[in-house]
């Protein structure tokens, strides 16, 4: 009985690569990390090429609402901030979000539960088409087509919402609005957000829905007791994906919106711009020190969507860990 | 063995759960008279136009699909109208890409002509007439940048690939992790990066520049498909190649990158569609040129710009003109998805 | 998958096949030493099934008495499961699914068009093989998970909880927690919850397809202990490899066996019969353990 007596120590296995192999692993390793020094190299140069700015105004770059060079040759007489257009960033988004989701939800569960098995590669194959469609395509058919209907729909809406604040429209001009920005963008997220909660409700438990029917629930039992609450993060997931794009979506923004710096939460009406826009529009004429608040402002976008894609990621793999 | 009864007849397979032909009917005349209804209600009420009859039918039909269905009992109608709705929100959502796509096409072949694909804008203003000018231009640039930033983006993509599934080195989920955070950044940011270092470093616009920017955003996509084929190899293939004393470079190379060629190849041309339509990192970097150049380090037409440009210019002619350039792109988008599919479907079927 | 719910027949035709068949069909038609008692009974007739083109399940034509316990008993592969789902119209979820023939329960067709499916797995009630309580709910609002589903309204859920899990004979081990979630059971307590889940929509008949072949032998026991109890107020079909099972369990067996065609039903008998002195030779060969 002495067969459990002592278990013999571990041995360290350590690999000697051959001089072909440290120069292929280490070859690979430094294309792998060159991500790395993009992303780095990105934030310190918009850092370096912005912080002129941020010692000038401090927070109120992020959070002042005008945006006025004055005097070129002075610089100390501008006054640059992109408050309104962080709001204008962030309503258009969150805009996009609240119309995305509902409709992504009926499209990822239709395609799953609803329709025929046979026609259900060519519509996954479809999402995937209408999800590659450019942005500037998406721009143009926003401005020619779009407008003019979201244009028709906001009078009626304003006459009957308008003692809700933010439907509200003193200036009678309609047009380019939030919402209208917010309703294209929603369209062009709407693809990314049913393909990710497409992928999840499809991996929902058989057997749970199997029981569910066993206890003689219907389909839309069976979808809101166990596909639903299954599929939550991964939608969560999906969402802040389309969040992330939302806010930094450029053309389709510029040809929706004009840029007005004021902040404006009143969503039928014409004004308003985000950041992104802001980059484009002010680009071509800017003078030097503008061009650094563009840098500035950049900085402050790819911050922010980098912090809404890390926590998107983070939900979204840690829902396919519950699989 | 025991010796034959008299055969016996098998009789007919049905499908008596399945009432597809009623659920049809049921469901179409719901339908017909849910629109009937909301017409009805636009034109006699305060609700006006489409918005009004859309509204008008998003409400009658859960109604009506409801007081049709009660007689069965409460599940089996909000059955019924939850797949109503669910239904009806996906072809809500069809609508819009169907006019996209119809509307491309129908303003953007009036631009076309016959010389359209060949001829470039430099003596053509955008408001002359549409037989005159076209994209070649457009379509040149963008293949050069396109060109330019695969041969850097799709080497590095499939290194970071690699060095993940294969090398399995310990900043493997960093370098994952890394290539998703990077997929993140907006392309205008990308471009704002590139103006920062190579375009105010080098002095002007450039083509070089715009490929840049597309380096940039090419290199998650790139990465990320290629680490799926990867790991599409079975490990069976590897061992193979190690059980015969093949160092990992050369199992790498010899052995597990061309199985998958053809995978390899279809995240390259994912990549590309990925950017070739990006207009904003190139307002920033390549700028914009009417005539058809190979210069590098000039700025160089491209074909979203080409859109971009025209459309500002407010004229019809150069609106048409960006409608025609709208065509091509969406063409050259639905070329290369479709090229990526077949050799992502001719992959999985080996 | 779709939730069916009958109203118009499709027929699907099929060539009637020329050749006669090898094997001798002996099935019993009827286990007629038993009185079949009023209303609740469950008999199939002439029950064929296909997956597409594959014939399944050929002709079985089975009764099953009332407040009795069925073995369904044969090697694997030969339709038990298909045709156990067949009896609460689980079968038409899997697409390109048709069948043939009549499930009779109290007497009408359940697949007739102006039955609802729906109805008929509130009175046939199904556990299965892999325990599957849900896991976002509690052990309470396990049990009363069905009677939810169905929007039936409980005027008092706690003595229904008990009622039911101390039928399903799990009230002792859980009654101090039953606010605890539904997966922190082990394997044999799951199963017995989803025994329970089932039992809270007061079926007629329940169904079990192989629910011990997941677990360890003390649970098995005690399951098998909660199904020979509960035949005393409902009929119990049950589907197992396990012969032993068969005989401690059922009253009454069915063989099927399937000679790389259709499964077919070969004999149907009193368990004490079937293993003693079974009619077929196969029957026999497969009880006596020879293949299987």
């Amino acid at each position: 009985m002495t067969d459990t007596a002592t278990t013999p120590e571990r041995r360290r296995l350590t690999t000697n690569y051959t001089p072909v192999d440290r120069v292929f692993r280490g070859s690979m390793t430094a294309g792998a990390l060159f991500s790395l020094v993009v992303l780095a190299l990105i934030a310190a140069f918009l850092l370096y090429r912005g912080f002129e700015i941020f010692s000038d105004f401090g927070f109120s770059f992020i959070t002042g609402e005008v945006w006025n060079i004055g005097d070129p040759m002075d610089t100390s007489t501008a006054v640059l901030g992109i408050g309104a257009m962080l709001v204008g960033s962030v309503l258009t988004a969150v805009i996009a979000i609240l119309i995305a989701v509902p409709f992504a939800m009926s499209a990822a569960l239709f395609i799953e539960y609803y329709a025929p098995k046979s026609v259900r590669t060519a519509l996954t194959a479809l999402l995937d088409l209408v999800a590659a469609i450019p942005s500037v395509i998406y721009g143009i058919w926003g401005y020619a087509v779009l407008l003019p209907i979201v244009e028709d729909w906001s009078v009626p809406l304003e006459r009957w919402l308008d003692f809700i604040p933010i439907f509200d429209v003193p200036s009678g001009i309609f047009g380019r609005s939030p919402f209208l920005a917010g309703l294209l963008l929603s369209l062009m997220i709407t693809p990314i957000v049913t393909s990710v909660a497409r992928e999840v409700y499809g991996q929902a438990p058989r057997d749970l829905v199997d029981a569910s029917y066993a206890l003689g629930g219907t389909k839309w039992g069976a979808i809101r007791n166990v596909v639903l609450p299954f599929g939550r993060s991964g939608l969560v997931g999906g969402a802040m994906l389309g969040l992330g794009r939302a806010l930094g979506e450029t053309v389709a923004v510029y040809l929706t919106l004009n840029l007005v710096f004021d902040i404006n939460f009143r969503i039928l009406g014409s004004a308003g711009g985000n950041v992104a826009s802001l980059i484009a529009t002010k680009f071509g004429e800017a003078t030097p020190y503008e061009l650094k608040a563009l840098m500035a402002a950049g900085l402050v976008l790819f911050l922010v969507t980098l912090l809404v894609n890390f926590l998107a990621t983070v939900i979204v793999n840690r829902s396919r860990r519950i699989v | 063995m025991t010796t034959a009864l008299a055969p016996t007849a098998v009789p007919a397979q049905r499908r008596p759960w399945n009432r597809r032909r009623q659920t049809v009917v049921r469901s179409g005349i719901l339908v017909l008279a849910s629109l009937a209804i909301s017409y009805g209600l636009t034109e006699t009420t305060e609700l006006g136009g489409i918005l009004g009859f859309y509204l008008g039918l998003a409400l009658c039909l859960p109604v009506l699909v409801f007081a049709e269905s009660i007689r069965h009992g409460w599940n089996v109608a909000v059955d019924r109208v939850a797949a109503s709705v669910i239904v009806a929100a996906f072809g809500a959502v069809l609508i819009p890409w169907a006019s996209i796509f119809l509307t491309v096409y129908r303003k953007g072949s009036k631009a076309f002509h016959a010389g359209y694909l060949t001829e470039d804008m430099r003596i053509t203003p955008s408001s002359d007439p549409l037989q005159f000018g076209g994209v070649a231009h457009a379509i040149v640039g963008t293949l050069i940048m396109v060109l330019i930033a695969s041969a850097i983006a799709v080497p590095l993509g499939i290194t970071a690939a690699v060095y993940i599934v294969e090398v399995k080195g310990r900043f493997a989920g960093f370098v994952r992790f890394l290539t998703q955070a990077m997929s993140g950044v907006p392309s205008i940011v990308a471009g704002l990066f590139i103006y920062a270092t190579v375009v105010i470093f080098f002095g002007g616009f450039s083509a070089w520049a715009g490929a840049l920017a597309y380096v940039i955003l090419m290199l998650p996509t790139v990465a990320r498909t290629a680490e799926e084929v990867l790991k599409l190899v079975p490990d069976e293939l590897r061992s193979a190649s190690y059980a015969l004393g093949a160092s990992q470079a050369r199992t790498t190379f010899r052995v597990v990158l061309p199985t998958i060629a053809s995978g390899l190849v279809t995240s390259a041309i994912l990549g590309v569609a990925r950017v070739a339509g990006e207009t904003a990192p190139l307002i920033l970097t390549a700028s914009y040129f009417v005539a058809t150049s190979t210069n590098l380090n000039e700025p160089i037409a491209s074909l979203p710009i080409y859109i971009f440009s025209s459309l500002g210019l407010g004229d019809d002619n150069a609106t048409t003109r960006a409608w025609g350039g709208s065509l091509v792109l969406l063409i050259v988008v639905f070329v290369l998805f479709a090229l990526a599919r077949t050799l992502s479907t001719r992959l999985s079927r080996k | 998958m779709d939730t069916p719910d009958s109203n118009s027949t499709e027929v699907i035709s099929t060539p009637v096949p020329t050749e006669t068949t090898v094997i001798e069909d002996r099935t019993r038609r009827n286990a007629d030493n038993l009185e079949v008692k009023g209303g609740g009974g469950l008999e199939t007739r002439g029950l064929h099934a296909w997956f597409n083109k594959h014939h399944a399940l050929a002709d079985v034509s089975l009764h099953f008495p009332e407040n009795t316990v069925t073995g369904l008993i044969g090697p694997s592969g030969c339709g038990k499961s298909t045709f156990l789902r067949m009896l609460n119209r689980m079968h038409e979820f899997i697409p390109k699914a048709s069948m043939a023939g009549e499930v009779l329960f109290e007497g009408r067709d359940i697949y007739a068009t102006d039955v609802n499916p729906i109805e008929i797995r509130r009175r046939i009630g199904m556990v299965f093989q892999k325990p599957n309580p849900f896991p976002a709910m509690n052990i309470g609002e396990n049990v009363i998970a069905g009677l939810k589903l169905a929007k039936i309204k409980v005027k008092d859920k706690d003595t229904l909880i008990e009622e039911c899990l101390t039928r399903a004979g799990l009230w002792k081990e859980v009654k101090d927690r039953l606010k605890a979630p539904g997966g922190s059971l082990s394997g044999g307590q799951q199963q017995r919850l989803c025994i329970a889940r089932s039992l809270a929509l007061q079926p007629d008949v329940l169904l079990l397809d192989e629910p011990c072949s997941a677990l360890d032998p003390g649970s098995t026991l005690r399951v098998e202990e909660t199904i020979v109890q509960l035949s005393e107020s409902m009929t119990v079909v049950i589907v197992t490899h396990n012969m032993q099972q068969a005989a401690r369990v059922s009253d009454y067996c069915a063989f099927f066996l399937s000679d790389g065609g259709p499964g077919r039903l070969v004999e149907a008998d009193l368990t004490t019969n079937m293993f003693s002195n079974p009619r077929d030779t196969r029957t026999a060969d497969y009880v006596q353990g020879r293949f299987g």
